[in-house]
């Protein structure tokens, strides 16, 4: 059994305490924006908050999350999809087939938390996770739109 | 017997992807699945949409839903199909939505919606016709419905974005009006009416948004892996590592009292499951279950035995000569110049970021199947195969696919899912295979290896070309018949002399291509751009070889044998001059360049690329040149450019499968090393269609993206590398 903060709403959970989080995240608490990749923190594709920080949940066993711990998954971030993140990565057409696209949101909007202005390094070092489709190129390209139109540089974007 | 759209949506056991994307205003579109049975798919009933015909329907509120037949992986048909349909049923794009028809509606309806399968870049080229038949046969169906309510004639009626207008009287309605009416006119023989010159597009043509972006931004999409259905339970398999070996038994007892274990089952000869109450018990189960296995005769085979195998088809006497201009052996041995390389590639992992699953409900009585297929007739043919149930009987529901790349067109999967579920009829039995299972049991691209040679004259002129390929066949892996006695010419892709469709670009006096057959234990099959990403790796390599011999720029030897190959010429063209071929470039950075034909597209490539000291290879630009004939999304075809120098420069530095004891070695990502956004250079896209055909574009461009910075680095550094992967740091450069 476990309690978890998940987007805001406590919620107990009957598990292992070895279960990953990504597992308790799709098969108990039914969010299934997060995704499977690879179970070994290797492609990102099951990243989510975790008290602000990025993480790749398919490593973290539910035991290490305590309950006063706060969890964002993907359908946490905006309740009307409207993250900046989110609003440059429509506008730019991002995703291809999107599978990885929920984990590549959740580490741009991470970043773009801790370092509002990221340079090419900063997105390189911090946008590691994997897509096959091949939207690097875009995802970089929306880090640095959704980066001009964040909170306090409304003036340099347009309506 | 009909089975229009307003039944389909009425069953609850039928999930539809409707979208729409005037629903939420502000061009962003809202996902909304239709949950099973529930109150949402009432109201989406009581707003139901009327067929005018199978392509289009019509909703009240002007909102037209095209039907989609082909799968959506990423590569964007979906959007650029329903554009060719809203092209001639001049609608308006901003009121439109779309779904996929089953193939159970389609065996039900006689094919109305063609061909399902969706690989070999044919979603678009293949089906742009009768799509736009299609949306042009609503048009008119839904003019006449107009007509008629008004008593006028038709010719005197226009329409501009589902409105259509009687000047002579003022009057105007719009398709949400007419729709009833329009869907029982006699609708007119598509052959008898004119599509609009794709040059006076206005729709197709234009780089509009996708349709299907918007719940992939905040985990609204419901993937094939998402599907969650009433006491549906979850399976984890494990495959015999070895391939040709068997599952001999199990110790289910060992597992029985884990936690959601429902049972441990025979899948088929080399598969066991265990089936839980979650996945993740179901893993559990699975990893802890004791299993045996006959490994076979394989267990002892290595990978060293795979490369001397295909090593020694490089110079058999016994060869399959696909073509033969000339006489090459001897032009080439009469020449002063001679050049020789060899060159190899080997297994590929398709990895797709969603692992193979699928989720199957059987009863003796029906079948369905819910699943991200490349080929959902296909799936269906596989349902039903397996299941026994007969085909009128089965239902395939297609979700949008976490990557296909060709993998998804193999439909073991299906039966594998299939297979456990039949052991719990009733019970809906989600599959779904780990990413170590997914690396290790994948339709791996063949291994290959080339020796080229040439034969240059004093004057540097290429005399004679001789191409032998060594290498795997897919056709002999599928049993076809095209793989008779060696003789198959798939694993020359590229190299054809005939037109059309992945015609060789040069012209050649003295040239012989041919293959010697080097087959292996592993399943082989179409990765995305297949042989074309081998082909053109030997071929356009060895020419940057042979021009470096000749003492020529690589770009003017390769035009000297191209005048009677204008397409190809212009791509390359194309190419060499947005990348400004022959102009400075900072101090350190070499171009390389490469053209090459497939998927009915001619493609060229120019990367700019640097070289450290100790062989790191950073690529700075690559400039893509593409003529697909006619250019319907000119952003989505930028997006599958950008995405296949993605995928071939991962296959380039990383891509690289190796077999120990009979079994894949690499079995997840920190093995299988797959290129990351810091590497990613900057790709532009160069589209210069010809509109005299219609090419693929998921495809053409990744065969051009290896050669090109492989002959970059050649430049940069003066040593050709003829081994792929590169690695990076890249090893031919470390050997000094």
């Amino acid at each position: 059994m476990a309690k978890l903060n998940i987007n805001g709403k406590v919620r107990d959970v009957a598990v292992e305490a070895d279960t990953p989080l990504l597992w308790v995240i799709r098969e108990q608490v039914g969010l299934t924006g997060t995704k499977y990749g690879c179970g070994v923190a290797q492609c990102g594709a099951c990243s989510v908050h975790l008290n602000g920080n990025v993480v790749r949940s398919c490593s973290i066993p539910v035991s290490g999350v305590k309950a006063t711990d706060k969890i964002v998954t993907i359908e946490g971030l905006s309740p009307t999809t409207t993250h900046p993140v989110q609003k440059a990565w429509l506008a730019l057409d991002v995703p291809q087939c999107g599978y990885c696209q929920s984990g590549q949101i959740m580490a741009a909007a991470a970043l773009l938390a801790k370092n509002p202005n990221p340079s090419d390094k900063d997105i390189d070092e911090a946008m590691t996770n994997i897509c096959r489709c091949g939207t690097y190129q875009r995802i970089r390209a929306a880090v640095h739109t959704a980066a001009a139109s964040m909170p306090g540089k409304r003036a340099k974007t347009t309506a | 017997m009909k089975k229009s759209q307003t039944q389909s949506v009425a069953n609850p056991s039928r999930r539809k992807f409707v979208v729409s994307s005037a629903a939420a205003g502000g061009g962003l579109a809202i996902g909304m699945q239709l949950p099973l049975g529930s109150a949402l798919a009432a109201t989406a009933q009581a707003a139901a949409p009327i067929e005018v015909n199978a392509w289009v329907l019509v909703k009240p509120d002007d909102t037209c839903v095209i039907r989609i037949a082909r799968s959506e992986m990423g590569q964007g048909t979906l959007t650029g199909l329903a554009q060719l349909v809203v092209e001639e049923l001049e609608c308006d794009w901003n009121k439109i939505g779309y779904e996929f028809p089953t193939p159970g509606e389609s065996l039900a309806r006689k094919r109305v919606w063609g061909e399902y399968g969706t690989g070999g870049s044919r979603g678009i080229r293949i089906s742009e016709d009768y799509v736009r038949r299609g949306g042009a046969v609503a048009r008119v169906m839904l003019m006449q419905a107009a007509a008629d309510q008004w008593n006028v004639p038709v010719s005197e009626l226009t329409v501009d974005k589902g409105i259509i207008t009687h000047a002579p009287s003022g009057r105007k309605t719009s398709y949400g009006k007419v729709a009833a009416a329009a869907s029982k006119v006699t609708p007119p023989d598509p052959k008898s009416l004119t599509l609009r010159d794709p040059r006076q597009w206005k729709v197709a043509g234009k780089p509009l948004k996708r349709l299907d972006t918007a719940p992939k931004l905040n985990g609204s999409l419901v993937y094939a892996i998402d599907v969650k259905l009433p006491g549906m339970l979850c399976a984890a398999v494990k495959d015999c590592p070895v391939y040709g070996g068997k599952l001999v038994s199990f110790d289910e007892a060992k597992i029985a009292s884990m936690p959601g274990v429902k049972k441990a089952v025979r899948v088929n000869d080399t598969t066991v499951a265990v089936v839980a109450d979650t996945w993740w018990h179901a893993k559990k189960g699975l990893d802890a279950l004791p299993i045996v296995w006959d490994e076979g005769e394989n267990a002892t085979r290595s990978y060293a035995q795979i490369l001397d195998h295909l090593k020694e088809g490089l110079t058999a006497t016994n060869a399959f000569a696909m073509t033969t201009v000339g006489d090459t052996p001897a032009a080439i041995a009469a020449a002063p110049t001679r050049v020789e390389a060899v060159y190899s590639t080997p297994f590929l992992a398709h990895a797709c970021m969603e692992p193979m699953n699928a989720t199957v409900k059987y009863t003796p009585e029906r079948a369905e199947c819910w699943v991200a297929t490349q080929n959902g007739e296909a799936s269906m043919a596989a349902l039903s195969e397996t299941s026994g149930v007969p085909l009128d009987k089965c239902e395939v529901y297609k979700t949008i696919l976490g990557g296909g790349f060709g993998r998804r067109g193999g439909q073991d999967y299906v039966r594998m899912a299939t297979l456990i579920a039949k052991q719990f009829p009733g019970t809906p039995i989600k599959m779904v295979w780990s990413r170590e299972e997914d690396m290790a049991h994948d339709f791996f691209r063949p291994i290959s290896q080339a020796r080229l040679q040439a034969g240059l004259d004093s004057a540097g002129n290429l005399v004679g070309l001789h191409i032998r390929v060594s290498g795997q066949s897919i056709n002999a892996f599928n049993g076809a018949a095209m793989a008779k006695d060696g003789k198959d010419t798939r694993q020359l892709q590229g190299y054809y002399e005939a037109p059309g469709d992945a015609q060789f670009g040069y012209t050649v006096p003295n040239l012989l291509i041919e293959y010697a057959m080097r087959n292996t234990h592993l399943p082989v099959g179409p990765w995305r751009g297949v042989n074309t990403n081998q082909n053109a790796v030997y071929l356009e390599c060895f020419m940057d070889e042979a021009a470096r011999a000749a003492g020529k720029d690589p770009l003017e030897f390769r035009r000297a044998l191209m005048s009677k190959h204008p397409k190809h010429l212009g791509v390359l063209n194309a190419a060499a001059e947005k990348a400004g071929w022959g102009t400075p470039l900072p101090p350190g950075v070499h171009r390389g360049i490469a053209q090459f034909m497939g998927y009915g597209s001619y493609s060229a490539a120019v990367a700019e690329v640097s070289v450290t000291p100790n062989g790191m290879v950073k690529v700075h630009r690559m400039v893509l040149a593409l003529n697909c004939g006619h250019a319907v999304n000119p952003d989505q075809i930028a997006a599958q450019v950008e995405g296949s120098v993605a995928y071939g420069l991962s296959a380039a530095l990383y891509g690289e499968l190796t077999v120990e004891n009979g079994r894949i070695v690499e079995d997840n990502f920190h093995k299988y090393g797959i290129l990351r956004l810091a590497e990613m250079p900057k790709v532009e896209t160069v589209i210069v269609p010809t509109y005299d055909f219609w090419g693929g574009v998921g495809e053409p461009t990744i065969c051009v993206v290896s050669p090109a910075v492989m002959n970059a680095i050649h430049a940069a550094t003066g040593r050709p590398i003829r081994r792929l992967p590169m690695r990076n740091p890249v090893e031919a450069l470390a050997k000094a």
